[in-house]
């Protein structure tokens, strides 16, 4: 299959959003808001519930179900304090024990004067750098876009996995073209030549993990046992190892 | 009235260019400010750290006017220069804007490393160059910086870094992207012995490196005007269809909005930089 489809089947309407992820993975679910800064982005779910029976924290990007959700959401762009409150719920997680898990759902961090003005740079990068000395299990999946610096602020992980027909890239393909050729018709020839497939980024040694996608049904399914053996796993090694593991997996690329 | 009259024959065009003459200077020695407009001798610019004398506009810097201006005498000693990077993803014309950019910026990377020191004070330093792939960060830069760090965590030192950059470069995919991880990664390792990072914003800086390793330091200051941003003003105003306010995005608007910790001229910057190393001196070294 050609990238440009990839990046097709990872942005449709149908594909499921963060939340049906949260739904049909765990139990118990309870949503936490807010980055006690500033405000509560919507276009990011975090909270704690059950995997089986372990504790977990969730944190997930959410496009929306319909147009009047998506506008709430921001189409799964998120502001500044979104990733504040991604990092506050990970700071919860680490003093409790708790394992972090994050799915990856964006076209990128939202562009926009107000995102500007209470520094989305800033905040991501303080996601980096946090992210990569939590000492908590993190595992971080790719379920549909992972649009650059904004999919990376969730996906500092001990593992990073994808689903079949999720892209992960370092600019969208139409960007991308635009640059280079003034053109952002040719967004599939970009799309080649960024290498954003799944199977490419775990050639290149990026992810970990690529999810097979039968029925969502079955990804749900799998997800579950895949994430339950990871963290029983994960919860086994030493703290500062689990942090350190961590910067390896990132210092050898 | 002679003024206002067409010239007759060639006698008299020649006459009147003659007299109307002004002292002129060669294009190639001067340089228009794209702020005040005056025009400066390259000469005069180069000692004055490429600074307009009349509105104090910053022009771009090379990274060895860079080093010259803040590291003392010839106390700057380069790592990793051999580092050269390679079109990982057979990504097309990639190796030809290397060429180029090897060509055009006399280096090997988009960012130059090293130890020095500043008013005495040891430190690990590194200087990013527009003019290699306006200062992208590929493997190689994510690399050199992941080093220098590294060294200054087994050397016990601070770290200056002077950034300017498109952001992550995009002919590197994903590898690019993971440079921001590794990048903050390894600061965070530096941060936590408890040592020093300084960042002097200098325009632009943009994108992956105001999302990593720029905007990390424990100190960051800016270059007056610098624009600082994660998306530039063009790509928010076609995505928002939004008119940008007055200054947005600048260093003095970063200042306002609490992102810098102060805006300082290249003419204070050593000054500055040998005060906050003072401050965070550790004794036994």
């Amino acid at each position: 299959m050609r990238a440009i489809e990839r990046v097709a089947r990872a942005r449709d309407k149908n594909r499921p959003t963060g939340i049906c992820y949260i739904n049909n993975i765990f139990t118990d679910f309870v949503e936490l808001h807010g980055d006690r800064r500033f405000a509560d982005d919507k276009a990011i779910v975090g909270g704690i519930a059950l995997l089986g029976n372990i504790p977990v924290t969730v944190i997930a990007i959410e496009k929306g179900a319909n147009t009047k959700d998506k506008i709430a959401r921001n189409f799964g762009s998120a502001h500044p304090e979104g990733y504040r409150k991604a990092l506050r719920l990970m700071k919860q997680a680490e003093k409790f024990g708790r394992p972090v898990i994050c799915f990856i759902d964006t076209a990128g961090a939202y562009c926009g004067i107000g995102a500007e003005e209470r520094g989305q740079g800033q905040a991501i990068a303080e996601n980096l750098m946090e992210m990569m000395s939590l000492k908590t299990p993190i595992v971080s999946v790719i379920i549909g876009e992972g649009g650059s610096g904004g999919a990376l602020g969730l996906a500092v992980a001990n593992e990073v996995w994808m689903l079949e027909n999720s892209v992960y890239s370092v600019i969208t393909p139409e960007g991308c073209a635009s640059i280079l050729w003034k053109d952002s018709q040719k967004a599939a020839d970009a799309a080649e030549c960024l290498k954003l497939t799944a199977q490419d980024l775990m050639r290149l040694g990026v992810i970990e993990k690529v999810i097979s996608e039968v029925s969502f049904n079955k990804v749900y399914l799998n997800l579950k046992k895949m994430l339950t053996d990871k963290i029983e796993e994960l919860l086994c090694v030493d703290k500062a190892q689990l942090a350190h593991q961590r910067y390896m997996r990132f210092r050898k690329i | 009235m002679f003024n206002f009259k067409k010239p007759r024959n060639e006698l008299e065009l020649y006459g009147r260019q003659k007299t109307n003459k002004v002292p002129t200077v060669p294009d190639e020695m001067y340089v228009s400010c794209p702020v005040c407009k005056n025009a400066l001798l390259f000469s005069d610019m180069a000692e004055n750290a490429n600074v307009c004398f009349k509105c104090t506009h910053h022009f771009k810097m090379n990274v060895r006017q860079r080093l010259n201006l803040i590291c003392d005498g010839d106390s700057f000693e380069e790592m990793d220069k051999e580092l050269v990077s390679e079109n990982i993803l057979d990504f097309p014309e990639y190796d030809k804007k290397l060429n180029f950019a090897k060509l055009e910026s006399s280096e090997n990377e988009a960012v130059v490393t090293g130890v020095c020191t500043i008013n005495k004070h040891k430190c690990a330093i590194f200087v990013m160059d527009a003019s290699f792939m306006m200062g992208s960060m590929g493997c190689v830069v994510g690399e050199k910086i992941t080093r220098i760090f590294e060294y200054a965590i087994e050397n016990k030192l601070p770290v200056v870094g002077f950034t300017v950059s498109g952001g992550a470069r995009m002919q590197e995919g994903i590898l690019s992207l993971m440079q921001m991880a590794k990048t903050s990664g390894v600061i965070k390792l530096h941060s936590e012995v408890g040592l020093l990072y300084i960042t002097v914003l200098t325009n632009p800086t943009t994108g992956g490196v105001t999302a990593s390793f720029a905007m990390e330091g424990d100190i960051i200051i800016s270059e007056p005007n610098a624009l600082i941003c994660f998306a530039g003003p063009r790509v928010i105003e076609q995505t928002t269809k939004q008119k940008l306010p007055p200054g947005f995005q600048k260093a003095e608007f970063l200042l306002d909005k609490g992102f810098v910790d102060a805006i300082v001229s290249r003419a204070e910057q050593k000054e500055f930089i040998t005060k906050m190393l003072k401050f965070h001196r550790r004794e036994s070294v």
